[in-house]
């Protein structure tokens, strides 16, 4: 188990590297204009792009400038570990502003996580011991809107409604709970992850539901009654014991995918995340924060499935990894 | 006559469906005595299985329209309420499936679940169902049983898996043991042993047996007492003598007909059924067989045949004659064999 994660690891570092090798190739090799152009800002001077074009060594050949970047990387630069280089845009370091952008992002899918957790799953349940009854039919009706219903979709027509028209809401933007204090963080926050964990309840709820009633069917749960175990026993231990296993994999690759950005999310309720910065960044042309929003986005996934390989192996024991 | 562990009485198990009403069972009255061990054989769909899911309990009132008596001890168990139903389910009549790899739970060990039924039924700490479950286990034939309790099903073979269902079922010492077509999934060699280790423990824990199965060769030598079952119906019952040297019903030869035998001197193919049994929808009118029958007549397209006895004990639902049913058995079926 000790060596396949091992390997594992340096499976995700290599993934990452050819991730940001990909990366560096378009916004760097690609582009027909030269990025000291785009950095030396308006009507620059040809002194002033040629000392750009030195200071942040594009004039080396791209095999060094790739190197460099990589070393940047691994042993951080001016700025610290690891090293995230510098915005042209904000003409400030990136670390800064990329693990705070970080935390603005992993409040919003945590949050979020939790409620489409406690949302989705035991509806999923309720629904498939009682298939067909009425609160099947509505539930299932319910996650039918949600998985539909996109979230810039959503987020606007929440906004309108409980914001705009009833007030019952605050409006968007981010409100650190360190400097606004946690009412007025929780309450800023409570739309978006409504909206975000809506369509993730929605998609857990039938997945729940149809992997339950599967399970239900299985002849372990006749072996389960036969015994003469109480019902309640037989669907919280033996059916979903088997049936949330599924569940588990999938909620570790969404929140792994949700770390690296919830895009949409961010930028309808106006939050500072790193979704969000990854859209800004491409709109401006901004190289570095571009690597690095890609290479964050890039490991949480990678490792989330890391992760969620590991924790198989724990829940099911006819899985192991040698 | 002793008082009968179980007697069913008139039971009818129909499934309401999208397409219609399923009578999975029929009209179905038989007895079981203790210590007996009953062959319960027909095809699939014949109802033998849900005859007693339907005395386990596990078939409800949920799914189906179930009328009749099941009578445990002088008991009707259908009319019991679900939590004393279950009381009973497991520690007085227990019951064991066909395919032992499926039917242990994959994700716990296999000395855990059998300790788990313990625990459900007495009052006893969780080392102790521990040390009962291994010990289940020693007699069921597994060796280092205490290896093996902290297993997980998929490191036992099919024949462990069954050996330990076995073990889980008889764990409370019940009065009864359904085995539902328990050799059907295994490989031959391992059969024989199953079916071996069922009659010992029978013996030792004083339980009676039933063994549902389609192969009227797995339950020759084991069975005390066989019915036929056919479209939810008892066609046919009698001792192991009857049902094998004189069986009265053309069904029971056609099962006959379709054993294969190793000393068979006869150069014939084996004879199978023809025709596919009916759909329980759509039962034939009068003998639910004669589509099937080669020896139909216009009666048996109408009137439903009784189960009459012969002579007390061998019985048969056909309209044949008994002059007749002897005589095609022992010129035609006899023959063959």
């Amino acid at each position: 188990m000790g060596r396949y994660i091992v390997r594992r690891l340096l499976w995700v570092v290599f993934v990452l590297f050819v991730i940001t090798l990909i990366t560096f190739l378009i916004f760097f090799v690609m582009p027909p204009t030269d990025p000291a152009i785009n950095f030396a800002g308006r009507q620059p001077t040809t002194e002033l792009v040629a000392e750009v074009r030195h200071q942040f060594g594009l004039d080396k050949p791209l095999v060094v400038q790739i190197g460099l970047f990589y070393k940047r990387i691994f042993f951080g630069d001016e700025y610290g570990w690891p090293g995230m280089g510098f915005s042209f845009v904000t003409r400030s370091a990136l670390k800064p502003i990329i693990l705070g952008r970080l935390s603005v992002t992993m409040q919003l899918a945590l949050g979020a996580a939790m409620m489409w957790v406690l949302l989705g799953i035991p509806t999923g349940i309720l629904s498939a011991l009682r298939p067909r009854s009425i609160f099947d039919r509505l539930a299932m009706g319910f996650a039918l809107i949600g998985v539909s219903a996109p979230v810039f979709f959503l987020g606007p027509l929440f906004l309108y409604l409980f914001w705009y028209k009833l007030r019952l809401a605050p409006g968007s933007g981010y409100y650190s709970i360190g400097q606004y204090g946690l009412g007025t963080w929780a309450s800023h926050f409570i739309m978006p992850w409504i909206v975000l964990a809506l369509l993730y309840a929605a998609f857990y709820a039938r997945m729940t539901r149809a992997n339950l009633i599967e399970t239900m069917g299985q002849d372990y749960i006749r072996t389960a009654r036969a015994k003469g175990l109480p019902e309640r026993r037989v669907v919280f231990k033996h059916g979903l014991r088997a049936s949330l296993t599924p569940v588990v994999t999938m909620f570790g690759l969404d929140l792994g995918a949700l770390l690296g950005g919830a895009f949409i999310t961010e930028t309808v309720f106006n939050l500072p995340g790193i979704g969000a910065y990854a859209i800004k960044s491409v709109a401006s042309g901004d190289l570095y924060a571009i690597l690095d929003v890609t290479i964050i986005a890039g490991f949480f996934i990678t490792f989330a499935n890391l992760v969620v390989d590991v924790v198989y192996a724990f829940l099911d024991p006819r899985v192991r990894y040698s | 006559m002793p008082e009968p562990l179980l007697e069913v009485r008139d039971l009818k198990v129909h499934f309401p469906t999208e397409d219609g009403l399923v009578k999975a069972v029929d009209g179905v009255s038989f007895t079981l005595q203790p210590g007996e061990t009953l062959g319960v054989v027909g095809e699939s769909g014949s109802g033998k299985s849900v005859t007693f899911l339907t005395v386990m309990g596990l078939v409800t009132t949920d799914q189906a329209v179930i009328e009749g008596e099941v009578l445990f001890r002088g008991q009707d168990l259908l009319k019991l309420p679900k939590d004393e139903m279950r009381n009973i389910r497991g520690s007085k009549i227990s019951m064991i499936f066909q395919d032992p790899m499926t039917s242990l739970h994959p994700f716990y060990k296999v000395g855990y679940q059998i300790a788990e039924a313990i625990r459900t039924h007495q009052q006893v700490s969780k080392h102790e169902a521990h040390d009962q479950a291994v010990e289940m286990l020693r007699k069921v034939g597994i060796p280092k049983p205490e290896e093996r309790a902290s297993q997980y099903p998929h490191e036992f073979s099919g024949g462990m898996r069954q050996r330990a269902m076995i073990g889980m079922a008889l764990s409370l010492n019940p009065d009864m043991l359904v085995a539902d077509e328990p050799t059907t999934a295994l490989d031959v060699t391992v059969q024989a042993q199953i079916l071996d280790l069922i009659d010992r423990l029978k013996a030792e824990f004083n339980a009676s047996v039933v063994v549902i199965t389609h192969d009227l060769g797995v339950v020759a030598e084991h069975c005390d007492d066989i019915q036929v079952m056919y479209a939810g119906k008892i066609v046919e019952f009698g001792n192991r003598r009857d049902i094998y040297y004189g069986p009265h019903h053309p069904y029971t030869w056609g099962l006959l007909g379709s054993i294969s035998r190793l000393d068979s001197t006869s150069k014939e193919r084996l004879q199978p059924i023809k025709g596919l049994p009916p759909s329980l929808i759509f039962v034939p009118p009068g003998c639910a067989f004669h589509p099937r029958c080669p020896y139909a007549f216009d009666r048996c397209r109408t009137d439903v045949p009784e189960l009459l006895p012969v002579d007390g004990h061998h019985a048969s639902a056909c309209h044949l004659s008994l002059a007749d049913k002897e005589r095609i058995f022992q010129e035609e079926v006899m023959v063959r064999r």
